[in-house]
């Protein structure tokens, strides 16, 4: 048997533990057999709202934290021969690009070489309204929602062209989460791209790393019931994957959290629908024979998976500006809180129908009922147990017109002085939705195209603006 | 005859919601395997379709995974419009693993 490739994933979401990447690539030089580094940063709205930043600033639109992540591990990842992946360029890969390269050249390491993929953004390039819907927020009337953003998921095929092309440092926008994983691997071993069952391995691998610390420990841990060590330190998670296709998860040393058969589990079914497809663009992933083992400590080996061909077209998500949002919340403590709480619930309720504002409103009692609840409140309604001691009213209203939604919010401020006795901490904001739809696309509609160049020869770096 | 008791799920399963535009999905894995068949003859996808009818759930699909000894629950319409639509402080619905916990299930004592 060949030795194990080593991936590591260093962040799961943009707004990730950022010091998370240090113990992960410490381990992978310690251990010193070839392996990669990825950063997962996009969720389905993170393109959209980067892409509002880049309308704002050109050079802006990509992963906010992104020197900082890769400050303190890139010297070491550069040095080792560790590629670091990643869909942190969000909405300007090409910015992103420039950002590694200037901070190669500040720590000293012009020859590093930046591998940059686009292709992703797809906003101009296809007509939306001619495609397949696949999934749907609520209301949108896509003919007069004016779009922000249109990204395809792409795979793995151009991160391992970049790879192949001697990048150190792929920086990429919209990716299918498995592709960071999957490329390195196919790059390493030489995987073909109709071999269904290695890839299936790698998507599978792929799958579980990138939520970061969702498979070390993260979002499970829940005391006294499944305790964790250090939840303060959670390691990140590192898989070992053979040229056969065995998977191990384990983690970063020296750190907290932990992998077990448990953590292994619930991160496999995250966000999983029908386990016998899994749909990413490289390959569908079934997991309905899938066997899992403790092989030691932190470490869960997975087998059974099986791999079917590769769907013909991508997901592509459309970003549209959609409503207001409004939010206010005030706080009630001590005796008789629940009943003035449950007052000043209906007041801002009808407040907002007395003056006729045009929103669509909502009131929580946190405390007592809140995310379980629905919007007419039919939980903290019906409640029946016991007097908490201390309860926040939330109201939150949304609308097509700002001043009437922000209009609405400002009635929790008014409660300071209008509302029950002992009404205080009032807190308010409004912000503006994004509102988002799935489409299906014939993947030959999506070209990528992809550029390797070392941070020396990348333009807008130090160098040319001394030059 | 065995005897059996009322418990709360939370004392015998975990759980982890995860979502996809206005669709919810929530694993159950009990701790004890061998507590699958118990779980799988009570925790039905009515019961759990019920669990969410008033955030209008419209359809609840049960995946069963014997070999790794969990379930995978497919809740639709439960989100109030997804992330982007909703009113909810939580419009991912991360938090719901907890409520498809505080089920009770007939366990032996």
């Amino acid at each position: 048997m060949t030795a194990p490739f080593l991936v590591g994933n260093g962040g799961g979401f943009s707004g990730d533990r950022v010091d998370a990447p240090i113990p992960v690539v410490r381990t992978l030089v310690r251990r010193g057999l070839p392996s990669a580094l990825f950063f997962e940063c996009l969720g389905e709205r993170t393109v959209a709202l980067a892409q509002l930043e880049r309308r704002r600033d050109p050079e802006a639109g990509y992963e906010p934290m992104l020197e900082r992540l890769l400050e303190p591990i890139l010297a070491d990842c550069f040095t080792h021969r560790i590629p670091i992946l990643g869909n942190f360029g969000a909405a300007n890969p090409p910015a992103a690009a420039r950002l590694v390269a200037r901070l190669a050249m500040r720590l000293g390491l012009p020859e590093l070489r930046i591998g940059l993929v686009i292709g992703d953004d797809v906003m101009g390039s296809i007509a939306l309204d001619q495609l397949p819907v696949h999934e749907a927020d609520g209301s949108i009337d896509t003919r007069s929602a004016r779009l922000v953003a249109a990204n395809a998921y792409i795979g793995a095929q151009p991160l391992a062209q970049a790879l192949a092309e001697g990048a150190d440092v792929v920086v990429a926008g919209r990716t299918s989460d498995p592709a960071l994983a999957i490329a390195p691997l196919v790059h390493h071993f030489g995987w073909r791209w109709d071999d269904w069952q290695r890839l299936a391995v790698g998507a599978a691998c792929g799958h579980l790393l990138e939520c970061g610390s969702q498979v070390t420990g993260g979002v499970f841990w829940d005391p006294g019931f499944k305790d964790i060590p250090d939840p303060a330190n959670i390691g990140f998670p590192i898989a070992e994957v053979t040229e056969e296709g065995g998977l191990v998860i384990t983690k970063a040393e020296d750190t907290g959290g932990l992998v077990d058969l448990r953590t292994v589990k619930e991160q496999l079914l995250y966000e999983l629908h029908d386990p016998a497809r899994y749909i990413t663009p490289d390959v569908v992933l079934d997991i309905t024979a899938c066997g899992l083992e403790q092989a030691g400590k932190d470490r869960v080996s997975v087998h059974g998976l099986r791999g079917h061909p590769a769907p013909e077209t991508l997901k592509v998500t459309a970003s549209f500006e959609g409503s207001w949002l409004g939010e206010g919340e005030v706080s009630v403590a001590g005796p008789n809180a629940l009943a003035r709480a449950r007052a000043t619930a209906d007041v801002l309720l009808e407040r907002l129908r007395r003056r006729g504002l045009p929103v669509r409103a909502r009131v929580d009692l946190i405390g007592v009922a809140s995310v379980h609840d629905s919007d007419d409140g039919a939980l903290w309604r019906g409640y029946q147990g016991p007097e908490p001691p201390e309860l926040r009213i939330r109201l939150a209203a949304e609308g097509t017109e700002r001043d009437a939604v922000d209009q609405a919010a400002r009635e929790v401020l008014a409660l300071l002085c209008c509302g029950t006795a002992g009404t205080g901490g009032a807190r308010w904001r409004l912000t503006p939705r994004i509102l988002t739809r799935s489409y299906l696309v014939l993947r030959e509609r999506v070209p990528t195209a992809v550029a390797v160049r070392s941070a020396r020869d990348m333009p807008g770096t130090a160098q040319e603006r001394v030059a | 005859m065995t005897k059996m008791a009322e418990v709360p799920l939370h004392a015998v399963a975990h759980s982890r919601a995860g979502d996809k535009g206005n669709r919810l999905n929530l694993s159950l894995i009990p701790y004890d395997p061998a507590h699958w068949p118990l779980l799988a003859e009570q925790v039905t996808e009515q019961r759990v379709l019920e669990l969410f009818r008033h955030r209008g759930a419209t359809r609840c699909t049960r995946y069963d995974l014997p070999l790794i000894h969990a379930f995978n629950f497919v809740v639709d319409d439960v989100l109030e419009g997804g992330v982007n639509g909703s009113l909810n402080l939580d419009g991912h619905g991360k938090t719901h693993s907890f409520r498809l916990l505080s089920l009770t299930v007939r366990m032996p004592r």
